[in-house]
């Protein structure tokens, strides 16, 4: 039999070229861990990367907002799979930039709680599970995208990227956004969840004719209307679905250009 | 399945998650700004019935509120930033699915600030969509990005000349940028697959044949994306394992790389380069589980090996008897990106597969803007110009030419941190020494030419070749004699004697003789540069050592192999050596122990057993003469007073 890959194992080898890429390159790396279906899947990405470790930290950036599910699911695998875990708590509210809009502003406490963590633990590499699919401004990110001291993204003059050459030199006490999924969209992620039998928060699943696309905090996250009580289920459903995966983002619908500004400040 | 049908099916076509076999490719749309490349991505998507619901009806709600007419641009230009100034800024990766095939659409930017941002999409893509507007016709752009689709090594493109209905759907107009097109892709051996006329506002064109363009009977857009191929098979290639990383997590020391061609399997003899070591691959690991079989090209693997050798990331992994070559000398054609030119002398540092090292820019050889294809200056390559360049390397490192093998031979330029600008291996190491980085040789205050009219000669190096008492330094002094009667520069350089002192920490095992010949090679060749005749009097056994004694001194070698036969040699044995090695007390003897490799073509062969030393000094100045060393009018300098 010839050694052919299939369309996952294609997504799984270059998510793991990337992977030891920063390893590689990279002195203080973390993940960040959001709990979500795409975070899963790239700590287990991880885990075939090294053998079986995680050799950094994940840090998670607790909103203290999330739902009562995705703590459980935290410290349940953090032992499970043997992770370095970080957590961190974001500023309240009222320290956050008043003139953004109300979801964008809660939003926003996420951005100051990682620039918090990234002093603290003076990290020159983030690994974050974001895709160009779901979103338009993350469709222009580069897998290292290199970020201002302050955290800020500037999508006007990114460095070449090109042949899986990576820019790897963050001006001191700057740092890098690394990306290994960017290049996955969000059935390709319940495909692989599915084929790898990786642990998934039940709030996916429909419950009651609805269930969560996309998990943020609790306030500010609405489940969509569904029947998909099962990964099959879900993977049928995103085929003959036109509703963005995001629909149930409340900050994404306030202002034309909310997502754009939490993003060049630094938001994932 | 069959071999055959199982190997296209790995590569040709991608299982996609609900289990569908269809194949992918990728594809650019490039052109030049404003002449529609939005507008056809935002047109294509909503005819392949790719746009989520809603997202229409978004961007007509967005475009009244600014009080402008709906532009299919909109789509993708989904940045304020991009709004505001009307140009697509970066690449964006968008996914459709026609009839055949699914699609990765890059859609990269056209606007010349912005070309590296059209690089990054374009060095991923399978083929290309070439854009240019009716109205306007070929403009530099256009030629720019047709000539870097070639350096990328993009090998199909599609033309579309756009906004048709600017010039009355004229059959005349689009032929006549037709023919231009062609002729211009076709001068860089990049011939289109097709050329369509379109209007991408109106949909002529994309996904149909409508009434306006029915003179026009090829493919519509649609079509000539279906018909291009997924990238060339790299399973076929030599196995290319760039060492990404060694991890010791536990007991096992695993070597973790991505293979960019050919497959492995446990138990292969593998070698490691540059440094040529040799293993045998233990076992190939993995998580949660081992894989068993063959691995092919695209997967991110680790292996552990037989034994401990030291291996580093940036090693490059081959097959015995298919290694890349090991060197510290590459010619590449390179597209520039950075603001600062890249000059010859520049200190650069380059990155192939995951091996980075510093080098230098020997020589820019050719220059080229690639909107006017007419040669720039050759100093330096400005800011979005191609070139060719020779560039020196501070380590060795394993390299392909691009044609060879696309994956490892290719190689990025960074400065300051950032990819500077990137290209292809036209050749590696074309039998040139590396300069070494931070050396700056300080070359003689007199010119060959001053030197060669005092002694009537050019420089050369004169290398005697032949088994212990042959008559190898006998010839060489009666040589050095009757050149320095002559007028000339002549200098002995006797392996014996430079062993004595220069050579003296070497002794006789294959890779010290190899070091003794380097050396001496590189002294005469100095001395040949400057004007002086290097006479080498070596046995110099191997074949392979005198070949790179050759490259080292390049066109002014000149080899003669003393043939004379053993048994006179043995019965000569002017140095006791013949003796004392049959006694045994002389190990690694040439001569006895049958290790020289007589030279197969050589500028002359003297036998000493059948001539004498007179005739055959003779014999050596005549080929001197003929072969353009020593000047064959007057010799006699009392003519000249």
């Amino acid at each position: 039999m010839q050694p052919g890959m299939d369309h996952l194992d294609a997504l799984e080898a270059q998510s793991i070229y990337i992977f030891r890429e920063a390893f590689a390159r990279l002195k203080k790396l973390a993940l960040l861990w959001s709990l979500g279906k795409d975070s899963n899947v790239m700590i287990w990405l991880a885990r075939k990367a090294f053998f079986g470790r995680v050799p950094f930290p994940a840090l998670h950036v607790d909103t203290q907002k999330k739902f009562p599910e995705m703590y459980a699911f935290r410290d349940h695998y953090s032992k499970e799979w043997g992770l370095d875990l970080k957590v961190d708590h974001c500023p309240p509210v009222e320290a956050i930039d008043p003139t953004l809009p109300p979801a964008a502003r809660s939003a926003a406490r996420k951005t100051e709680g990682l620039k918090l963590a990234l002093n603290k633990y003076g990290f020159d590499g983030l690994i974050a599970g974001i895709r160009r699919d779901e979103e338009a401004t993350r469709a222009k990110e580069r897998v290292f995208s290199p970020r201002g001291l302050e955290g800020g993204w500037d999508v006007r003059d990114q460095p070449p990227e090109f042949w899986d050459q990576f820019n790897a030199s963050p001006p001191p006490g700057a740092h890098l956004r690394i990306h290994p999924i960017l290049h996955w969209t969000e059935a390709d992620i319940w495909a692989y969840t599915k084929r790898e039998n990786i642990p998934i928060i039940p709030l996916y699943l429909a419950k009651d004719g609805k269930r969560y696309r996309s998990l943020g905090d609790a306030d500010i996250t609405f489940p969509v209307p569904s029947t998909a009580s099962t990964i099959d289920e879900i993977l049928i459903e995103l085929e003959g679905t036109k509703i963005p995966e995001r629909a149930g983002r409340a900050l994404d619908h306030e202002t034309e250009d909310a997502f754009e500004r939490l993003r060049v400040a630094g938001y994932l | 399945m069959n071999v055959i049908a199982s190997n296209l099916a790995s590569n040709a076509a991608l299982a996609t998650p609900n289990g569908t076999t269809r194949p992918q490719v990728s594809i650019v749309i490039v052109g030049h700004v404003d002449h529609g490349k939005s507008t056809l991505v935002g047109r294509l998507l909503h005819e392949t019935g790719s746009l989520p619901d809603g997202k229409l009806e978004m961007l007509k709600a967005v475009s009244a509120r600014r009080g402008m007419p709906f532009e299919w641009s909109f789509l993708l230009d989904a940045l304020q930033t991009e709004r505001d100034q009307g140009i697509t800024i970066d690449t964006t990766q968008i996914r459709f699915r026609t009839r055949s095939r699914d699609v990765v659409l890059i859609d990269a930017p056209g606007h010349a600030e912005f070309l590296r941002n059209m690089i990054t999409g374009a060095a991923q893509a399978d083929g290309a969509v070439l854009i240019i507007d009716a109205l306007e016709g070929v403009r530099d752009q256009t030629r720019r990005h047709g000539y870097l689709l070639h350096l990328l090594g993009v090998k199909q493109v599609a033309v579309v000349v756009n906004k048709m209905d600017r010039v009355d759907f004229s059959a005349e107009r689009f032929g006549a940028i037709r023919d231009e097109i062609s002729a211009h892709l076709t001068g860089l051996g990049l011939a289109p697959t097709a050329v369509i006329p379109i209007s991408a506002r109106d949909g002529d064109g994309v996904a149909e044949r409508t009434p306006k363009i029915d003179w026009y009977d090829g493919p519509v857009v649609v079509e000539a994306i279906d018909a291009l191929q997924p990238a060339r098979p790299l399973d076929e290639l030599a196995l290319r394992l760039p060492v990404q990383a060694i991890y010791k997590f536990d007991d096992r020391r695993i070597v973790a790389g991505r293979i960019e061609s050919g497959g492995l399997s446990a138990g292969d003899e593998i070698v490691i380069m540059p440094a040529g070591k040799i293993a045998n691959i233990r076992s190939v690991e993995g998580w949660p589980s081992s894989p068993t079989g063959a691995q092919g090209a695209g997967r991110s693997v680790g292996i552990t090996l037989d034994r401990e050798l030291f291996v580093e990331r940036g090693d490059v992994i081959a097959h015995v008897g298919s290694a890349p070559r090991d060197t510290r000398r590459i010619r590449a054609r390179i597209f520039w990106l950075h603001e600062q030119p890249l000059a010859a002398g520049a200190s650069i540092l380059l990155r192939l597969g995951n091996k980075e090292t510093r080098a230098v820019v020997v020589a820019i050889e050719k220059a080229v803007d690639p909107g006017e294809l007419s040669s720039a200056e050759t100093k330096a390559i400005a800011r979005n110009h191609v070139g060719e360049i020779d560039i020196s390397l501070a380590q060795p490192l394993a390299a392909d030419p691009y044609v060879d093998n696309p994956r490892t031979g290719r190689l990025v330029i960074e400065v300051n941190g950032r990819i500077a600008g990137g290209g292809l291996v036209l050749s590696v190491d074309a039998g040139q020494r590396a300069v070494p980085v931070d050396i700056v040789p300080v070359e003689s205050a007199l010119r060959p030419e001053e030197r060669s009219a005092r002694y009537r000669h050019n420089g050369a190096v004169v290398w005697l070749t032949g088994l212990p008492g042959s008559g190898k330094s006998t010839l060489a002094r009666a040589l050095e004699r009757k050149l320095f009667s002559d007028g000339g520069s002549p200098i002995l350089l006797d392996g014996d004697t430079l062993r004595a002192g220069l050579n003296g920490d070497l002794g006789f095992s294959p890779e010290d003789r190899a070091e003794n010949i380097r050396r001496l090679a590189e002294i005469a060749t100095h001395l040949a540069r400057n004007g002086h005749i290097a006479i080498v009097a070596a046995v110099s056994p191997s074949r392979e050592d005198r070949a790179a004694a050759r490259r080292i001194a390049d066109d002014t070698f000149r080899e003669i192999y003393v043939a004379t036969p053993a048994d006179v040699c043995e019965r000569r044995d002017p140095k006791g050596h013949y003796a004392k090695a049959r006694a045994g007390v002389l190990h690694g003897f040439t001569g006895i122990g049958n290790d020289y490799q007589p030279p197969e073509s050589v500028e002359l062969t003297i036998d000493t057993s059948s001539c004498t030393v007179s005739d055959a000094a003779d014999e050596i100045e005549r080929m001197l003469i003929r072969t353009g060393v020593l000047f064959d009018e007057v010799t006699d300098i009392a003519a000249n007073i």
